[in-house]
């Protein structure tokens, strides 16, 4: 495990209340390492403060106990090396496919001042993006009047464009259906070959985490903490076919009888 | 046989659809008149004396007899009901960024504003008369404090309903509150925004003419106030149809500002 050594996230021995002393413990003792270009997924009971997580490591939030350490840095403020997409795309309706795209630069610090000038290297920029997720031609669209699985890709692409070493991603293909949320699997793993970029992916689909995932954290009922870390073994690249080997269901079965386990105890 | 069928009944169900869709264009104009028609026929049957319910032919005769006076009227109360509104809009618009800033602030002011908007307006005529005396100024005050509180409930509410995903995306990228507020908040709030002009229009003209009425010497309120002393009832609902003209005509100018600036908000009757 030689990419331990250096982890892009980090996080150590982290406590999180909301709501005054006396508010609801998020998430308490939790520990975790991610890993530079790794491909991470957080799976766990509902409730288990998976959002919390997210907020966490991208500094939305700032622990009461532990710390958070990204690309070397404590987090002390949101980290702007990070790409959020969640299973809502929040498009902005007024905006086209291709602006939503661009949002992000016109609000990060180093890519503001430049966006003006260099405008038609951006627009490239999103163009390609838009041709990686397959909605090649679709930028002069306005969201509403893309499919759900569209606007979904979009809000992939508005996720990339700045270029995040980090992508967190929190369920973002919970309210596809099955054949979309495949094909969009394929396009995550895809890019994340492709880009090279760290992921960490919230998800209630135990199939989609193994699938996708170089290592799984099952996370406890609330207050939430990290039980166990799995490593997915399946070689990479991998086709759609390996979620019918039984490797697979056995890895997927496991997880399941984990995250049962962390219910009852709740 | 059912193929038949088939064939028919499209054909039979196209012609009334096309003739449907002309009735609906038809349908304000011929219901308007279906209301005067009954009007008439009512006033007639019940023999009501003109003092007192005059018919809709007596009071578009009023309305040519009294063209000069009314015409006249009716512009300065169009005038007082216009700029008061206008000030309201940038006021509305402002008070409404304001308190849509921070939960602070909307928690603070909001209870002010319920309180002041339940005062009744016309009982804010007198103090005006006090300050600024008779005449166009309490006419247009009156019209911008009683309209410019939807404005600011509706600019309000479309900040504070920002998605907080949106938000969570932004704040993560270093987004401080004034992009925010510029790239989402304010665009999202437009809707509201011009959807509530249409409300605080036919508003404005509830406060311009209530001033008129009381502390005016101008101003279709005035007139139907002097009508209405020499019992001069034709002129008086003269004065009513004139207002619903005005007002049906400002709604729908408000109306059409709302879908050229805000199409977007319509999405479902431009899809595809």
């Amino acid at each position: 495990m030689a990419h331990l050594v250096s982890p892009l996230v980090s996080i150590e021995n982290v406590d999180m209340r909301y709501g005054g002393p006396n508010g609801t413990l998020a998430v308490s003792g939790l520990n975790m390492k991610v890993g530079k270009g790794e491909f991470a997924a957080v799976v766990g009971p509902s409730g288990c403060g998976k959002s919390t997580l997210m907020k966490l490591v991208t500094g939305l939030h700032i622990p009461q106990g532990g710390g958070v350490i990204v690309a070397g840095k404590q987090v002390t403020e949101p980290v702007s090396i990070v790409g959020m997409a969640f299973q809502n795309p929040t498009m902005l309706p007024w905006r086209t496919t291709l602006d939503n795209i661009l949002l992000p630069l016109e609000i990060v610090e180093r890519h503001r001042h430049r966006l003006r000038r260099h405008k038609a290297e951006y627009v490239e920029k999103a163009e390609h993006l838009l041709e990686t997720v397959g909605l090649k031609g679709f930028g002069s669209k306005f969201p509403w009047q893309l499919s759900g699985g569209m606007q979904q890709r979009a809000n992939l692409c508005r996720a990339l464009i700045h270029e995040p070493e980090l992508l967190m991603l929190d369920e973002p293909f919970g309210a596809l259906d099955a054949f979309t949320r495949e094909e969009l699997w394929c396009v995550i793993r895809d890019l994340h070959a492709a880009q090279g970029v760290t992921i960490v992916l919230v998800t209630h689909d135990l199939r989609e985490a193994t699938f996708l995932a170089d290592r799984i954290f099952v996370m406890s009922a609330r207050p939430g903490r990290i039980l166990k870390e799995h490593v997915v073994p399946f070689a990479r690249p991998r086709d759609l076919e390996v979620m019918y080997e039984k490797g697979f269901n056995d890895m997927v079965h496991e997880l399941h009888g984990e995250i049962a386990k962390a219910r009852v105890a709740a | 046989m059912s193929a038949v069928t088939d064939n028919t009944t499209p054909v039979t169900q196209a012609r009334p659809l096309s003739a449907r869709m002309s009735w609906v264009t038809l349908a304000p104009w011929l219901y308007t008149l279906g209301l005067f028609v009954l009007w008439e026929l009512l006033v007639i049957a019940l023999e009501m004396p003109p003092t007192i319910l005059p018919a809709p032919s007596r009071v578009f005769q009023a309305i040519l007899q009294y063209w000069s006076p009314i015409w006249k009227n009716s512009l300065q109360t169009l005038y007082t009901t216009t700029l008061g509104f206008a000030i309201a809009v940038v006021a509305g618009l402002g008070i409404g960024l304001f308190i849509g800033w921070s939960k602070t602030i909307y928690a603070g002011l909001y209870p002010l504003m319920i309180g002041f908007n339940a005062i009744p307006k016309v009982a804010l005529v007198p103090i005006l008369v006090i300050w600024f005396g008779i005449g166009t100024i309490p006419a247009v005050l009156t019209a911008f404090l009683i309209s410019f509180f939807p404005i600011v409930v509706n600019v309000a509410t479309g900040l504070a309903t920002i998605e907080p995903e949106t938000e969570d995306v932004l704040r993560a990228l270093g987004a401080k509150k004034m992009d925010i507020m510029l790239k989402v908040g304010i665009p999202r709030s437009m809707p509201y925004f011009f959807g509530s002009l249409k409300i605080a229009i036919t508003l404005a003209f509830v406060g311009s003419v209530v001033s008129e009425t009381v502390a005016s010497n101008y101003g279709l309120g005035n007139m139907m106030s002097s009508a209405q002393s020499q019992f001069n009832v034709p002129l008086v609902f003269a004065g009513l149809l004139m207002l619903a003209v005005e007002g049906i005509a400002m709604y729908a100018f408000m109306a059409w500002i709302e879908r050229r600036m805000t199409g977007w908000a319509h999405r479902s009757t431009m899809a595809q």
